[in-house]
């Protein structure tokens, strides 16, 4: 598959043999109680990767972290570090820094000893100490709020005291918990750049737990979708939108239609599924699904495109009526109901000011796609 | 909201004031009084102030008080503490219930009950009544008092403070030191406040346990009481009074005023 990378091209161990992995879960199981938080999980992230831990809540995703950083202990498994084993290792000891969601900015102490608080458990000589503290400062743009005191400060800057304050010891691999959680929505996208930019040029790598799929895509190197304290795919957030493994996936990250159907005819990965009612999907992406299987064909609102009338030459059109239209000012989605009584959502980018041939409620419509914009699931 | 004033509002209002205050307003007025009789209005002085620290054996006590209420209260506010910490950080440790339950039992305990076990104690282990019983008496009974103060406390305190801490390197006593402590000290010094007052005007239990030689002011007064009651008892009270009074009103300005620049400072804050 092409152009499904990343988005720093040059930037892939994963797909390296020889690259030494950094931070290893290996066979991981951590239980509380009955309550079997993460199962049998083994995950592996490179040196400098911004790799995200994505799930809805309770799926895992913190306790991965919170074993990572000490707080918990695994019940099974290991944990490698730069090929050091972790277990019984005590927080203050390990080389990783953590960014809380409460950001856990001591209330008693100003912006400075904040930041300075983990230099001096260190033992770091004082004017060290004071030229790392401005640097940090600088770094996040708080140089004139050095002597506040937390609770002066506003929501975003608390929230780049905390992650100056766990950048300032240069650890190893720097956790955030759902760092951005707190903000409203217009910081959280600003935040997110100045985050993947601090990150390339710290130099650190970043693991990253959030529920949020769009900030996982937008920051990550690679996410992993974890479900029920077990892995569903780690992947790029391409490769994780285009290219989803499971019917999970596809359905967890962003909009996606599904037909449920099986393979009528296949031969060296196009196939045509039999989707009922009439419904015949062509496929270029049925890999190697032999005929007969049971499938879901899965395909992304913005790859369909809907019409008045039938296009010419489409491989794939069905016919239905529109029921909803949602118009959200970039971009406008349909929702059709097929004649089987199906909703497709499709979605079209408002390119132009004014369209011709406007559809509206309850007009016929055909929907169309072209054989490679769906994949086929067979999990 | 409704601002003006009913008959029954005002009726309400007085009638409450009356009831909490008249008393005291009395005992303050009749410690002026010109005459030795305590119901009989002969004239304002102030006589019975100056009678008052000339009258060795009430110094003595206030001193013996003013000793006890210090040292009871400070150990009292680390036991107390300490019982809170363990209450609210260790919640299945075996016998946690009944250990909580015997913390709390003093504070439902009669007075006469406290007194009287902890008498037959200090008696069967031998050991002198006098200042020392005293104040572990008051130890005892206090300590309850301020565990309760400090767990309301830790009950809200944000455990991520300590484990950011840890993350950034300190072990944990140090986290205890550096970051736990500070935070709760507002809710460490009303306990040792309030041990110390409680310690200050406590007389059953006193009379239980002390002995010649410790006689606290409330048992001094209340024992002056019994021969007749002098202006120079309501002088004694008034400054009391005065000095709880006083207490008060510093303690709360300054927590308003503490709030007030808060509210200042985190609308700056919203504002950039």
């Amino acid at each position: 598959m092409k152009s499904l990378g990343s988005i720093r091209r040059d930037f892939a161990p994963w797909n390296d043999p020889n690259a030494k992995p950094y931070i290893q879960f290996d066979n991981v199981t951590k239980k509380f109680g009955d309550f079997t938080a993460v199962n049998n999980l083994s995950l592996t992230i490179f040196e400098r990767e911004f790799f995200a831990l994505l799930g809805a809540s309770g799926c895992g995703k913190s306790t991965l972290l919170r074993m990572l950083a000490g707080f918990e202990e695994p019940t099974a498994g290991r944990i490698l570090l730069d090929g050091q084993d972790l277990r019984g290792i005590p927080p203050y000891r390990r080389p990783v820094n953590m960014m809380f969601q409460s950001y856990a900015l001591f209330p008693h102490m100003t912006v400075e000893n904040n930041i300075a608080f983990g230099l001096k458990q260190d033992g770091m000589p004082k004017p060290e100490i004071a030229a790392r503290v401005a640097e940090m400062l600088k770094l996040v743009k708080l140089e004139q709020f050095a002597k506040r005191k937390p609770h002066q400060l506003s929501g975003g800057q608390r929230q780049r005291v905390a992650l100056a304050r766990s950048v300032a010891k240069r650890p190893k691999v720097l956790l955030l918990d759902e760092p951005l959680g707190a903000l409203d929505k217009k910081l959280r996208e600003e935040t997110q750049f100045e985050l993947m930019d601090l990150q390339q040029s710290l130099g650190l790598t970043f693991v990253v737990v959030t529920h949020d799929q769009e900030e996982a895509m937008t920051m990550a190197d690679r996410i992993a979708i974890i479900d029920k304290g077990e892995v569903m795919q780690v992947a790029t957030p391409a490769e994780v939108y285009e290219a989803p493994g499971s019917r999970f996936v596809a359905g967890f990250v962003g909009n996606v239609n599904m037909f449920e159907g099986r393979i009528a005819r296949g031969e060296a990965g196009s196939a045509s599924i039999d989707a009922g009612n009439g419904i015949t999907i062509r496929t270029d992406n049925a890999g190697n699904a032999a005929a007969g299987t049971a499938v879901t064909f899965a395909i992304r609102p913005e790859k369909i495109k809907v019409s008045s009338a039938k296009p010419a030459g489409a491989v794939n059109a069905i016919e239905g009526e529109v029921y909803d239209i949602a118009y959200l000012g970039d971009m406008t989605v349909y929702h059709v109901r097929l004649d089987d009584g199906q909703v497709v959502r499709a979605s079209t980018m408002n390119a132009a000011r004014i369209t011709e041939d406007p559809l509206s409620w309850n007009d016929r419509a055909w929907v169309s796609f072209r054989p490679d914009a769906g994949v086929v699931l067979t999990r | 909201m409704n601002t003006t004033w009913s008959r029954f509002n005002i009726t309400s209002i007085v009638l409450g004031f009356a009831f909490l205050y008249l008393p005291i307003v009395l005992l303050i007025v009749f410690s002026f009084n010109e005459s030795k009789l305590v119901t009989v209005w002969g004239g304002f002085s102030t006589k019975w102030y100056v009678s008052l620290f000339h009258n060795q054996g009430l110094m003595d006590a206030t001193w013996v008080t003013a000793r006890v209420g210090v040292i009871s209260a400070t150990v009292a506010t680390v036991l107390g503490t300490l019982a809170a910490l363990t209450l609210t950080r260790y919640t299945r440790f075996k016998g946690r219930m009944l250990f909580s339950g015997m913390v709390f039992a003093p504070l439902v305990m009669p007075e006469v009950i406290t007194g009287l076990s902890l008498l037959l104690l200090f008696v069967a282990v031998g050991l002198d009544r006098g200042f020392l019983t005293v104040t572990l008496a008051h130890i005892t009974f206090t300590m309850c008092f301020v565990a309760v103060v400090v767990q309301s406390r830790l009950i809200s305190f944000d455990r991520s403070l300590e484990e950011a801490a840890m993350d950034l390197g300190a072990p944990p006593v140090k986290t205890f030191f550096q970051i736990t402590l500070p935070v709760i000290m507002p809710a460490i010094i009303s306990g040792w406040m309030l041990a110390f007052t409680l310690s200050l005007d406590d007389l059953v239990i006193a009379s239980f346990t002390s002995g010649p030689g410790a006689t606290t002011l409330p048992m001094k007064i209340y024992s002056q009481v019994r021969l007749g009651v002098t202006p120079e008892i309501n002088a004694a009270c008034t400054i009391l009074i005065a000095v709880v009074a006083v207490g008060v009103i510093v303690a709360s300005l300054a927590n308003k005023r503490r709030e007030v620049q808060r509210q200042r400072d985190e609308r700056a804050a919203q504002r950039g």
